[in-house]
């Protein structure tokens, strides 16, 4: 990967790591995060990983100039913690999204302020529109908000003519939508366990980069090395999502590539998609009501904050819980490695009833720094092929693909009732849809949750995240050879 | 009873692995052998790039077969086990 370094107007070192002029992040963030996830790597690969650990912050921050904090010896203690969670070591062994206390900036949350910009101006809609008696004016004219009474409304932000009032919220805590984030004695961010699902919308929100999944690459380059000697096959099962990734390649280069590193087979998750929607239409018809199964977050979510709504999800499994299975059921020493966009993935193998089938779980940011642990150049590899899944496995990376492929399903079998969904893209819409039915004021009789907004393509282990990528989901679709999902999903009824 | 694995793994399945699962079938039904051969799906067995779809039969890996070519691999390779089977 070439590394272009150019300085925006106010000389600040603004980097962007660029290939053929394509974007392969979005932050640098993920870019840093990446670096050190590709260190580990080629470290893992060559067995010198132990004796050079301690070297790797060095290496990626050289020199005595801090770029990213006061000194180069916190942004070196910071990558030493980085480097712990990208080898799979953190707090806990069941959590998966960990804040890295040292890296968070501590940033001002206390709520809406006014600011500077506060004029003292003589309307004072700010006062008249407060539904709380909270605003008061001092000696200056200017706004004051009472804490004590503010019940952070925000409408004083909205009337006021110079936007003079603000909303101080941390990122992380604006990021998750279940209210797992709270703030603790040391002003760091704290997750509740029993609250977070998983999703990685903080990790992927937080601008100082302090809060990160854990990595489980270390596991995967194993698994490969390890298949050398033992004859086991290891199986890349690639989320649908994947079209809208890599995309200064093609994607039968990123097929090729993942063969370069030691994998045996990719096969396409969509196709445990189009096995899902035919089962999940089948419980539809059987059950009133369902909700769907395929998110992880989704389910984690129902399971803390609606459980006694628990019993109305579906009882599939994902998809990729699907066809690991359906592989492990059908080929001796196989090993599945799923490949996605999920940080949420990581935490469902760890359940019981996947476990057995899901050996470790990488996202599409991890892939690019094995790949170019490897120094493979994707641009420069043969084109080889994927096709197992119809157009409707393959859009279950986006909102709304999967309510459109159980309908399908219900309708290439014939089922009654007709499928009615309610499309929940992002938690928030979930939870609105999940008090409805708990209300029992809920028309629809499927609920499509995707914890994600916009779906797996809003993934945290994204690379990137863009409005075109919805589209180039939907085109991968099209390409598909399968027209059906019976289609599809007919090669594995053999047996 | 033999087990007939027929890959159906991108590479193969664009070569036309379903066709190929299809006749099999309908062959075995012909010579009413259903108890005999077990038919199952496979992702790779590592020959792509080959002519033709990849099978296994039981612990023996063809590779390339093709429309052309079905009907003497099923006699030999499928058929004869199955019957020295009964």
């Amino acid at each position: 990967m070439s590394e272009k370094y150019g300085k925006t107007n106010k000389g600040q070192l603004f980097l962007r790591c660029m290939m053929k002029n394509k974007r392969v992040f979005d932050t640098k963030v993920q870019y840093l995060k990446y670096k050190v996830l590709r260190e580990v790597a080629r470290r893992a690969w060559d067995d010198t990983l132990l004796e050079s650990l301690l070297d790797i912050p060095k290496t990626i921050v050289p020199g005595k100039t801090p770029s990213m904090r006061c000194c180069v010896y916190k942004e070196r203690a910071i990558l030493a913690e980085r480097v712990k969670l990208a080898m799979g070591i953190g707090k806990s062994e069941q959590s998966i999204i960990e804040v890295i206390d040292i890296a968070c900036d501590e940033c001002p949350a206390a709520g809406y302020e006014v600011t500077d910009s506060c004029r003292g101006c003589l309307a004072h809609r700010c006062e008249d529109v407060c539904p709380r008696g909270a605003i008061s004016f001092g000696h200056d004219h200017r706004a004051h908000i009472d804490k004590s009474k503010c019940v952070e409304c925000g409408r004083c932000s909205k009337v006021c003519p110079y936007s003079a009032i603000v909303n101080r919220k941390r990122p992380c805590q604006n990021a998750c939508k279940v209210k797992a984030i709270t703030i603790n004695e040391e002003q760091t961010a704290a997750i509740d366990r029993d609250k977070c699902i998983s999703c990685g919308a903080c990790v992927y929100q937080c601008p100082f980069g302090a809060i990160t999944d854990k990595s489980f690459i270390l596991d995967v380059i194993d698994l490969i090395k390890k298949s050398r000697e033992n004859g086991s096959r290891i199986y890349a099962v690639v989320a649908p999502s994947i079209s809208s990734q890599f995309t200064y390649a093609k994607l039968g280069q990123v097929v090729s590539g993942l063969k370069q590193l030691g994998f045996h087979a990719v096969v396409e998750a969509a196709l445990g998609a189009d096995m899902v929607a035919l089962e999940e239409s089948k419980e539809l018809a059987e059950k009133d009501f369902l909700t769907s199964s395929c998110c992880p977050a989704f389910v984690a979510y129902i399971k803390s904050a609606f459980p006694e709504l628990e019993e109305h999800i579906s009882h599939n499994p994902s998809p990729m819980a699907a066809l690991a299975k359906y592989i492990k059921d059908t080929h001796e020493n196989a090993k599945i490695v799923f490949i996605g966009p999920c940080t949420a993935k990581k935490a469902e193998i760890q359940r019981k009833e996947v476990r057995p089938y899901v050996d470790a779980v990488l996202t599409f940011e991890e892939l690019q720094a094995l790949f170019d642990s490897r120094d493979i150049e994707l641009t420069s590899l043969e084109e080889d092929v994927l096709d197992n899944a119809s157009y409707f496995g393959r859009i279950f990376a986006r909102s709304g693909g999967l309510s459109d492929a159980v309908a399908e399903a219900v309708a290439e079998q014939g089922l009654v009732p007709e499928v009615n969904p309610s499309v929940c893209s992002g938690i928030e819409e979930c939870r609105t849809a999940l008090m409805k039915k708990k209300r029992g004021v809920l028309a629809e009789n499927f609920i499509e949750g995707m914890a994600c907004t916009g779906g797996c393509i809003g993934g945290a282990g994204c690379l990137t995240h863009e409005e075109k990528n919805k589209s180039q989901v939907d085109s991968y679709g099209r390409e598909a050879l399968e027209k059906t999902i019976s289609e599809a999903v007919a090669i594995l009824n053999l047996k | 009873m033999t087990v007939v694995q027929i890959c159906v793994g991108s590479s193969c399945h664009l070569k036309g692995s379903e066709e190929l699962v299809k006749r099999i079938e309908a062959e075995i039904a012909a010579h009413g052998l259903e108890d005999e051969v077990l038919i199952t799906g496979g992702f790779c067995l590592g020959k792509c790039n080959r002519e033709g779809v990849t099978v296994k039969v039981d612990e023996d890996v063809f590779t390339g077969v093709t429309e052309q070519n079905f009907s003497e691999f099923f006699k030999e390779r499928v058929l004869s086990k199955a019957k020295a089977g009964i």
